[in-house]
């Protein structure tokens, strides 16, 4: 579905991804982790369309599509979906009218009438349920004084809205207690099927204990360097960075 | 963020740009004495209301424009107006006599007469140019006892009350627009809410501003009797005009003892075009008075329109126990230019007053808050919660807070509150990212900021001024 080709992206003037390849099929989950400034987040917002970042060289395809000629909310409306590192406030507006107005959009796109505000609610229920999304948090304003936990939570809940084909979730696990990472990665997994892919993003190995990756990528110096299956994730867990480091540095 | 996004997002054109053909009858433009006399013959006044207008001409002749607000007003050729303007045709008695050219304009306006009756049980007093062209729900009303109907029709039906309350709270000298308006007022609405009658429906007003050339200077008079109850809303919304056109309208509202008024505004006239040609000046004084003990008023406003505001709809707390509120959004895009706020003057004991202040400006324009809130020596108790808050969504705006506060009272508490704030890329992207446009996320964040003071409005208008305020700042992301 996801066919990155030597991408290279630029954030004011610096290159960060130098040179990134990466194919994602449907019923995948990959695994990105590695250092701090590797360029992990910035590959999420390229992928998303954040305009701070100028991609310079490469190509994404999404199903076909090029992704880089799509809109943020285009790629929105394809089926890519970011659980924010740092999700942010929007006050004053519900977590109810904004997601009504995101779901809709959606459908409009993809030529279906917009859903009823019942339907709309029942939906709601169903996936909140399916999250463990606490009532009082879905009646606030977007992420209004939410903890950095329901901020990831909720961040999981408005994946589960709006059914995404690819997940990227970036350092979801970051800020959660032990409970709360439980209950991502249960949505997370409960959400996952043959038809949709996830590209977790990740510091450590402890969110992997819950989400199984198929793959794990290791991303240094805005390359790919090293890819393999989950044991992988233990390995760097036990041993760091530092090996991988020595042996780019080596090859180079 | 891309400016280009934003900028598109504030481009968008006034929608509402239009002119009804409809014949109107003008006289000759400037002011003299003999204007005043004939507009009060036109009208055919009686001759206290004469003597009225012209005691405040001649004051007003000895009168200068004001300058302390933080406004760039360009030279108002006053001899170049036209101070009258009416629709030919007589007033109709019912829809059917309406004409049809004035339908339609409404229809475009989306303020269908017959929906707005039959659905939200709204009467409506249209005022087009200077005349009241139409009065829904009269009669119903006036079984109540309730008095609703132009202001012309008030000065010859119900002199005692008009005599009596007329200037009461905004006198004919307070300033140079307002005495102006007292000398050459055309029309506007009366409003008259008898002893312990809660009004049932949502009394509703709706002004343009025409034919070219025509100042609108609208008179309103609002009196709730004790134990009485209203909620009245006032709209607005003017064609496409290069001419700047000058408005200057009259608003007194007095509530008894033990009444309440809400008033409400959604005002959106004609702000001129991207490079500040043209739109309305908007020179309004609105004032109430807490007369009796225990009365309420609250002034709800939603102003997006006009290329010069200067409004401040005010309140006097006269009666002891007596409470008044100022919830306000102002918009400014483009060019435009606002200086709005409040005065909340305590004078009776145990009064309290709350103001909240939503400043939105974007492109070129200039947003200022200014509110005094004075608290008299024998005004024991008196509280006030002042809170102002301005959201930039350009870097080439300007928003300004001047709250002014004079207590002398040492039992008083006096609160004051402000926020600056600049719309958020991050916001926008994450709104992006949810399948959002740029456009909509605007809207919707735009909408969540001033929510505190939608929420105020009654329902009909929310919905009117949510739009309203995304069609605003339409192309003006930044």
């Amino acid at each position: 579905m996801l066919e990155i080709k030597n991408l290279h992206a630029n954030i004011n003037g610096k290159e960060i991804l130098k040179g990134l390849d990466l194919v994602v099929r449907p019923g995948e989950i990959h695994a990105i982790m590695g250092p701090n400034g590797a360029g992990k987040s910035t590959l999420a917002s390229v992928l998303t369309g954040n305009q701070a970042f100028e991609v310079t060289h490469g190509d994404i395809t999404f199903y076909g599509k090029n992704l880089l000629e799509l809109s943020p909310e285009d790629r929105s409306r394809e089926g890519i979906f970011l659980s924010f590192q740092y999700p942010v406030e929007i006050p004053g507006v519900s977590m109810v009218n904004f997601l009504r107005a995101a779901l809709n959009e959606h459908r409009k796109y993809k030529n279906l009438e917009p859903l009823s505000a019942t339907d709309f609610l029942r939906v709601m229920r169903e996936k909140k349920a399916l999250v463990e999304m606490d009532n009082k948090l879905a009646n606030r304003a977007v992420n209004e004084g939410f903890s950095g936990g329901e901020k990831k939570r909720n961040e999981i809940f408005q994946m589960a809205m709006l059914e995404p084909r690819l997940a990227i979730l970036d350092e979801t696990d970051s800020g959660l207690d032990i409970d709360a990472l439980r209950i991502v990665a249960n949505g997370v997994n409960k959400l996952k099927s043959p038809d949709n892919a996830s590209i977790v993003i990740t510091h450590y190995q402890r969110l992997l204990d819950y989400i199984i990756p198929d793959f794990v990528h290791v991303l240094y110096d805005g390359r790919i360097v090293k890819s393999g299956g989950k044991e992988l994730a233990l390995e760097l867990e036990e041993r760091g960075y530092d090996w991988i480091k020595k042996e780019v540095e080596e090859t180079v | 963020m891309s400016e280009v996004l934003l900028d598109q997002v504030t481009q968008a054109d006034y929608k509402y740009g239009f002119t009804t053909d409809i014949e109107t009858d003008i006289i000759p433009i400037g002011l003299s004495e003999d204007v005043v006399r004939l507009i009060s013959a036109k009208k055919k006044e009686p001759e206290w209301m004469l003597e009225f207008r012209l005691k405040a001409y001649r004051h007003w002749l000895t009168m200068k424009i004001p300058t302390w607000a933080q406004l760039d007003i360009p030279d108002i050729d006053f001899q170049s107006i036209a101070y009258y303007a009416a629709p030919r045709k007589n007033a109709p008695q019912n829809l059917d006599e309406v004409d049809p050219e004035l339908l339609k304009t409404f229809d475009k306006l989306g303020i269908s007469m017959e929906e707005q009756k039959m659905l939200s049980g709204v009467a409506v007093d249209v005022v087009m140019d200077s005349i009241s062209v139409k009065t829904t729900f009269k009669d119903s009303l006036a079984e109540m006892g309730i008095i609703f109907c132009s202001f012309s029709e008030a000065v010859e039906h119900h002199p005692d009350l008009v005599q009596k309350y007329m200037s009461s709270v905004v006198p004919v000298s307070d300033n140079f627009f307002a005495t102006l308006n007292s000398a050459v007022f055309s029309d506007g609405s009366f409003v008259y809410i008898p002893k312990g009658v809660r009004c049932p429906m949502e009394l509703s007003t709706y002004f343009r501003i025409n034919a070219i050339n025509t100042g609108q200077f609208e008179r309103t008079l609002i009196i709730a009797d004790e134990d009485s109850y209203v909620s009245y809303l006032e709209g607005c919304t003017a064609p496409m005009r290069d001419e700047n056109q000058l408005h200057a309208a009259i608003v007194e509202i007095v509530a008894l003892k033990n009444a309440e008024v809400k008033y409400s505004t959604v005002q959106n006239w004609y702000p001129g075009d991207k490079t500040g040609k043209g739109g309305v000046y908007n020179f309004v004084t609105k004032r109430g008075i807490c007369k009796g003990d225990s009365s309420r008023i609250s002034w709800t406003q939603v102003e997006t329109g006009s290329a010069i505001t200067w409004k401040y709809p005010s309140c006097i707390l006269l009666g002891d126990n007596s409470s008044a509120e100022f919830y306000s959004v102002a918009v400014t895009n483009h060019h435009q230019q606002a200086d709005t706020g409040t005065k909340m003057l305590h004078i009776g004991k145990n009064t309290t007053s709350h103001i909240l202040s939503k400043g939105i400006s974007a492109g070129f324009s200039q947003n200022s808050y200014r509110g005094l809130v004075r608290i008299n020596p024998k005004a024991d108790n008196a509280r006030n919660f002042s809170q102002c808050d301005s959201l930039l969504l350009s870097d080439k705006c300007g928003a300004h807070t001047f709250p002014y506060m004079e207590v002398s009272n040492e039992s008083a508490i006096v609160e004051h509150e402000a926020t600056t704030s600049k719309i958020n890329e991050d916001q926008i992207f994450y709104c992006n990212q949810r399948g959002i446009s740029t456009e909509d996320a605007v809207g919707l964040i735009v909408n969540g900021y001033a929510k505190e003071v939608l929420n105020k409005l009654p329902m009909e208008f929310a919905v009117e001024a949510q739009k309203l305020l995304q069609i605003t700042l339409e192309g003006s992301v930044g």
